[in-house]
């Protein structure tokens, strides 16, 4: 409130303050060789909207697809095919780097009070080799499409499937190495460009998200690369390596696979979970409850993420004692997660809590991915996941975690720091409706998935027997829904462009160091580097009150 | 229109699983519960605005963290025990177990009854008895899934794989493939047809095949010339078949193995990896020359030859 008073001078300047739209040139060259993590941030941003809305229409396609039990819209060929791109564009072009790269790119820097991220141009070189990849993944989809699904199990990837797998997994290979840098910039990043004063433990959590994000992607993504590149040989040259027909292994594929993919669902969750711990802080105004424990789960879901793999491969013909010790490390690493869950709703209490759009994304978070958890607690436990492995339990469940949890908090985080990224405010109704809108469309869409998978509907079914048509319909219905909850963004973000007010340096009232710098920030972030002396989460909930009634009583006065 | 919320329990695997279906879905909406009701209770009572006592208080932090970190950790570790046990109970075959033969390819299931009988995408078994399936593939992985038995085991090209269960009422019920395996993934669907023991028997009579899978396999046996090796040449020394199966076999590594179907496997089709004590590698692998349902009838006939007192193999593996 008090920002908004000093910022009211500002809607009648003649001239637009110098911001990062402004300075470094406005013609295209100047953003496509821009070094600016601000320019960057919003490049990738484009880029991930263009893969996510082709990912979304395949999805669109199999929900249409699935209303009828008989496969009677597309052919198995294509239904196959559909179900793969939407994977690989989901996980790869979306998801992995949704926060990391737009929120991240644009608002780390900020953070810590920096210039940029400490490599630039690698930084630029990272968006390059990601749309790279993209342009691969596309080519292979052009030309006619791969039909392996995203986990590419061999020997069918490798040896029998007729589609174009290498043009898929080079895409993804190459993706990987923006993947692998973007994780090398911020480690760096996060340990040399603090601010003076900003210690580890003043830093904003969105911070410790994101750099046990990154340790993640720099020690897990080589693996990826190695695995596909080890199945692209076999399918190449054949190289016995998977196939036991040429004296390989199928079953180590897998454990390869998922000792990146799994580490890889957490690339996709870490990130939200620091959003929401900005904004849950800021909306209740109260400091986080439990900081250090919040810092060090996200450390600690970093690490313990790594050992748990076999969980993904139960009746894969592991031996019976892997399964065994897999299942209890997979109990363990949902430990850290609780704690999370634990401590933000502690914050609320006595807090001074407003419902903006943020904020329904965040406490969306907690219901969305509190359902991901608890479902993987199923999953983890051998001896049901025997029955519910590979049926649509499965797919609700991720779904619950990376399109509940992930897309929310990027839409909550995308909704908080829109404002300083492009200087305007969006429509806060509107925005609240949106939450709303895709809070219940996801529900639709992928509650009835559990039961269907409990039933015993395996996932990849082209055509599925009619006794599971009523919630396959539930499903496609609630997928229609949150169609809008996307599209109503998309147009109202564009709009905000535009015709929304102008926001000032600070509209929430926030702490962190990037609202104490004009929205849009000018290219070199601060006029003066700031200085730190406390911790992140200055908030006060009493205070926020005070100023709410005084603001009240002098309006009734007038 | 019907909802239904849950398979029919056809197996007794399929109680133990739906307890703890049960149990954890019990456990996760006290969680929820837990979760969800402050969250709400927060939200309608600390809305801004509205007047309440937002004074700060120093809660003990440390106690605090410490019981909703070491109350689930107990949770969680008593929730890996119980999905622990049923998955033990469900991985160990009974010795007295039934065996079936089954070859996955795409996109279709083949069965083989020791009796001799063939069937395509239908698996015939009695009500109440154990049987024991071996799991081949003839090409892509697939996987065996009953979701009325609440069982499942991915059927992997170039190993075995075991899977059993204990149908507990007459009926037809689904089988699906549920890993991923090409074009008509979704087809490779059929049923197991669970029959009163009188009807199955009945069932049998008028399959009447040829010969039995062990005989078949004794034709092959004799067609690829493993007899002349195997069955006391006195030009080559190979190890006698008589009483092998499912006895332990000292190899030239100093490793003992037991002779079960993936030994027996693994000889044939890769001799050279593992030699029983005393011998030379002389023998060809038949990698290649035989598929997966050959494959299966020889080691049908090897075990029709004396099986060893030794309890069949419990493990997976």
């Amino acid at each position: 409130m008090k920002a908004e008073l000093e910022t009211a001078g500002v809607s009648t300047p003649l001239r637009e303050p110098k911001n990062y739209f402004t300075e470094g040139g406005r013609t295209l060259a100047s953003w496509l060789l821009t070094t600016d993590h601000k320019r960057i941030g919003l490049l990738y941003l484009y880029s991930l909207l263009f893969y996510f809305a082709i990912a979304a229409v395949a999805a669109a396609m199999m929900r249409m697809e699935l209303i009828t039990p008989q496969g009677d819209m597309v052919t198995s060929d294509t239904y196959n095919k559909l179900f793969t791109i939407h994977g690989t564009l989901m996980v790869w072009f979306f998801l992995v780097p949704s926060i990391p790269t737009v929120l991240g790119n644009f608002i780390l820097p900020l953070m810590l009070g920096a210039r940029d991220v400490a490599f630039p141009k690698l930084n630029l070189l990272s968006w390059y080799l990601f749309n790279a990849g993209g342009l691969l993944a596309l080519v292979s989809v052009i030309f006619g499409g791969v039909d392996t699904g995203w986990t590419f199990y061999t020997p069918y990837s490798s040896t029998y499937s007729n589609s174009h797998v290498i043009a898929m997994a080079a895409g993804i290979f190459v993706a990987g190495f923006g993947s692998i840098l973007t994780g090398l910039n911020f480690i760096i990043t996060v340990h040399k460009l603090r601010a003076p004063g900003l210690t580890w433990f003043r830093l904003p959590l969105f911070v410790w998200s994101l750099y046990s994000t990154s340790i993640i992607m720099v020690l897990a993504t080589p693996v990826l690369a190695m695995t596909l590149a080890l199945m692209s040989l076999e399918r190449i040259w054949g190289i016995g390596i998977f196939d036991p027909k040429l004296g390989g292994d199928p079953v180590l594929f897998q454990h390869l696979f998922w000792f990146y993919s799994h580490p890889a669902v957490y690339i996709m969750i870490l990130p939200g979970m620091g959003v929401v711990s900005e904004t849950i802080t800021c909306f209740a105004r109260k400091k986080i409850f439990g900081y250090h424990f919040v810092a060090y789960a996200s450390m600690a879901i970093a690490i313990l993420g790594f050992l748990v793999w076999g969980h993904h491969m139960f009746v894969s013909s592991q031996s019976v004692y892997a399964g065994l010790m897999f299942s209890l490390l997979s109990y363990l690493v949902a430990v850290p997660s609780a704690i999370k869950v634990f401590n933000w709703t502690m914050t609320l209490y006595r807090g001074s809590i407003s419902l903006k759009t943020p904020m329904l994304y965040a406490l969306g978070f907690i219901g969305l991915f509190t359902m991901g958890g608890l479902t993987g607690l199923f999953l983890a436990a051998v001896g049901l996941d025997v029955h519910v492995t590979d049926t649509y339990f499965v797919v609700a469940h991720f779904h619950y975690i990376m399109v509940g949890g992930m897309v929310t908090a990027f839409m909550g985080g995308l909704h908080y720091w829109w404002p300083k990224m492009t200087g305007r405010m969006y429509p806060e109704k509107l925005g609240q409706l949106a939450a709303l809108v895709m809070y219940i469309g996801f529900n639709l869409t992928f509650f009835p998935q559990f039961v269907l998978g409990y039933l015993g509907m395996p996932r990849r079914y082209h055509a599925y027997p009619p006794e599971f048509q009523i919630y396959n319909v539930m499903s496609s219905a609630g997928a229609s829904i949150l169609g809008v909850g996307y599209l109503l963004p998309l147009i109202y973000f564009i709009w905000s462009l535009k015709h929304g007010k102008k926001a000032p340096a600070n509209p929430w009232n926030a702490t962190g160091l990037e609202w104490q710098t004009p929205s849009p920030p000018p290219k070199h972030n601060f006029s003066a580097t700031p200085v730190v002396d406390k911790g992140p989460y200055d908030y006060s909930a009493e205070a926020t009150e005070r100023e709410l009634r005084d603001r009240l009583t002098a309006e009734e006065r007038r | 229109m019907t909802f239904p919320l849950f398979p029919t329990e056809a197996s007794d695997a399929a109680a133990q699983t739906d307890y703890l279906y049960w149990g954890l879905i019990a456990i996760s909406s006290v969680v929820m519960l837990i979760v969800f009701v402050p969250i709400v209770y927060f939200i309608f009572k600390y809305r801004r605005g509205k007047r309440a006592d937002r004074s700060p208080v120093n809660l003990p932090e440390l106690p605090i963290e410490l019981t909703w970190t070491i109350i689930p950790t107990f949770i969680f570790v008593g929730l890996f025990l119980w999905g622990a046990r049923v998955f033990w109970h469900n991985q160990r075959i009974p010795p007295d177990a039934m065996p079936i033969n089954v070859v996955g390819k795409q996109w279709m299931w083949k069965i083989q009854h020791p009796e001799g009988h063939r069937e395509i995408n239908e698996l015939h078994v009695p009500v109440g008895r154990n049987i024991k399936l071996t799991l081949a593939s003839q090409d892509v992985i697939h996987s065996f899934f009953l979701p009325e038995f609440r069982i499942k085991q991915d059927v992997v090209p170039g190993r075995y794989t075991t899977i059993w269960f204990k149908a507990r009422r007459v009926g037809t019920y689904r089988l699906f493939c549920s890993e991923y395996c090409g074009t008509h993934h979704s087809a490779m669907i059929g049923h197991v047809i669970v029959m009163p023991p009188a009807a199955y028997a009945n069932w049998l009579e008028q399959g009447q095949p040829g010969n039995t899978l062990a005989q078949s396999g004794e034709r092959l046996y004799r067609e690829l010339g493993c007899s002349g090796c195997h069955d006391g040449s006195t030009v080559v020394r190979a190890p006698p078949l008589i009483g092998l199966f499912g006895k332990p076999v000292p190899l030239n590594s100093g490793e003992v193995v037991i002779a079960d179907e993936a030994y027996l496997r693994d000889s044939i089709l890769l001799p050279a990896r593992q030699i029983a004590g005393g011998y030379t590698n002389d023998m060809p692998s038949f990698q290649g020359r035989i598929n997966e349902e050959q494959l299966l009838e020889i080691i049908a006939y090897i075990r029709s030859r004396g099986t060893a007192n030794s309890e069949e193999r419990t493990a997976n593996q």
